[in-house]
């Protein structure tokens, strides 16, 4: 499981926490998300994501 | 052909240009900016002492990578100095006239500073760009305490922040709390005690008006007579619109550049995005409004007219010892807030006098329900 973040807004996409209230849930990896999907803090979409090294 | 002109290389200016080049490939671009064209994201400027990132660490591209991804011209260091909307024509700082066929304003909004006395002005900062950025990092080089004037979301995000970095803020907030514009009593207070537990320092209920050189630092001096000793001093009290050159035109101004909801402003082939523009009478200072702008406009100067669409847009406040989001009330609704929960973690919601949620303000855990209270909120356009 990764984490993945925004590099506009600083949010992070936690794979195995998921995003349940959006309807995407827990353990849904990073490419299975739909390619429309925009960061909900900040509206960029998901090419302005970077994994998160930990 | 002339070119199509963007004004502003912040996230509006960039964002656009990438929006376009998606519908659009050849068409000439030039993009214009007075500082160097470095792109980056404007929010992490108040996350980058945490993280301990240098202003060249917090750039992602130069301009001239910027112009090659955009396929378009980048230039730097040169200010628009006036424009001739008749003529189609921008006059720069070094007396070049150039000829556009569109014009996209995108030069964002400038530091608000009220007057201070005091012989140390010098040893004020603002942090508004990446440049001011790696200034105010400079000065804090070797230093501890910052004294933070204004204690609304640029001021509180910079206190959890140099907090984070090892340094010691002081707030300066004339009214009795912090985020007093966009928080109800109790989730100030929520936000106010996971600061001081950090190690942040208030002082409410009077304002800077004097900032003094002493033997070790500066000393700033209140209304009411305290006197907070500092080694550097960060003015956070606000940002507002450019509309200095735009008014200059003849391009109607209000608080920001005034467009409808096709981000056209007053004048032919001018449009104005970001901080800078005043959208059917909205000027939101975030970057998800900015977003749904640049992808608008881009639309539209590719053949498909498009409304802009603000859906609900909570703001997500950078304060990770108390984390806030907000979704401020519009501007004149009458109505009252209900605050449940206690501590750290608060639920405000704001009804208007038929009952309808209008607002709300989530403090600590209670930032969970934001995506389920959004979608009760009505849009804030179309």
């Amino acid at each position: 499981m990764n984490k993945w973040e925004c590099i506009v807004c600083g949010f992070i996409y936690d794979e195995a926490k998921g995003l349940p209230e959006e309807g995407i849930a827990p353990g849904t990896k990073w490419e299975d998300i739909p390619a429309d999907w925009v960061c909900p803090d900040c509206g960029v979409g998901k090419e302005d994501f970077e994994m998160v090294k930990l | 052909m002339a070119p199509l002109i963007v004004v502003g290389t912040g996230l509006a200016g960039y964002t656009f240009a990438k929006e376009f080049r998606k519908l659009d490939a050849e068409r000439p671009l030039l993009l214009l900016t007075s500082d160097d064209g470095r792109n980056y994201s404007k929010p992490m400027l108040s996350t980058g002492f945490g993280k301990a990132k240098t202003a060249d660490e917090l750039a992602m591209n130069d301009a001239t990578a910027m112009a090659a991804q955009l396929k378009a011209d980048v230039r730097v260091n040169v200010r628009v100095e006036q424009i001739d909307a008749t003529a189609k024509t921008l006059t720069l700082d070094n007396g070049e006239v150039l000829p556009y066929s569109t014009l996209v304003l995108a030069w964002g909004a400038e530091v608000f500073r009220p007057p201070m006395k005091g012989d140390a002005q010098d040893a004020v900062y603002s942090v508004n760009d990446l440049l001011d950025y790696a200034a105010f990092r400079e000065a804090l080089e070797g230093k501890k305490r910052v004294a933070i004037i204004g204690g609304g979301l640029i001021g509180c995000e910079f206190a959890n922040d140099l907090s984070l970095g090892g340094f010691t803020p002081t707030v300066i907030e004339p009214m009795g709390r912090a985020l007093p514009t966009l928080l109800p009593e109790a989730s100030s207070a929520a936000v106010q005690a996971g600061l001081q537990a950090l190690g942040v320092t208030f002082e409410f209920g009077a304002f800077a008006s004097e900032v003094n050189r002493t033997d070790n630092g500066v000393q700033v001096v209140l209304s009411d007579g305290r006197r907070i000793d500092a080694d550097v001093v960060l003015s956070a009290v606000g940002l507002r619109p450019r509309i200095a050159t735009a008014k200059a035109a003849g391009i109607v101004v209000n608080r920001g550049v005034v467009t409808d909801r096709y981000l056209k402003t007053s004048a032919d082939d001018i449009y104005a995005i970001g901080d800078c523009a005043e959208v059917e009478g909205l000027v939101l200072l975030y970057v998800l409004p900015l977003m749904a702008e640049a992808r608008a406009l881009a639309k539209t100067l590719t053949g498909q007219p498009t409304q802009v669409d603000y859906p609900p847009m909570p703001v997500a406040i950078k304060t990770p010892a108390c984390p806030v989001v907000v979704s401020p009330p519009p501007v004149g609704v009458e109505g009252t807030w209900t605050v449940e929960g206690e501590g750290a973690s608060t639920t405000a919601l704001f009804h208007d006098a038929q009952g309808v949620l209008r607002g709300f303000a989530l403090t600590g855990e209670a930032t969970a329900q934001k995506t389920a209270l959004a979608k009760r909120l009505p849009s804030m356009l179309g």
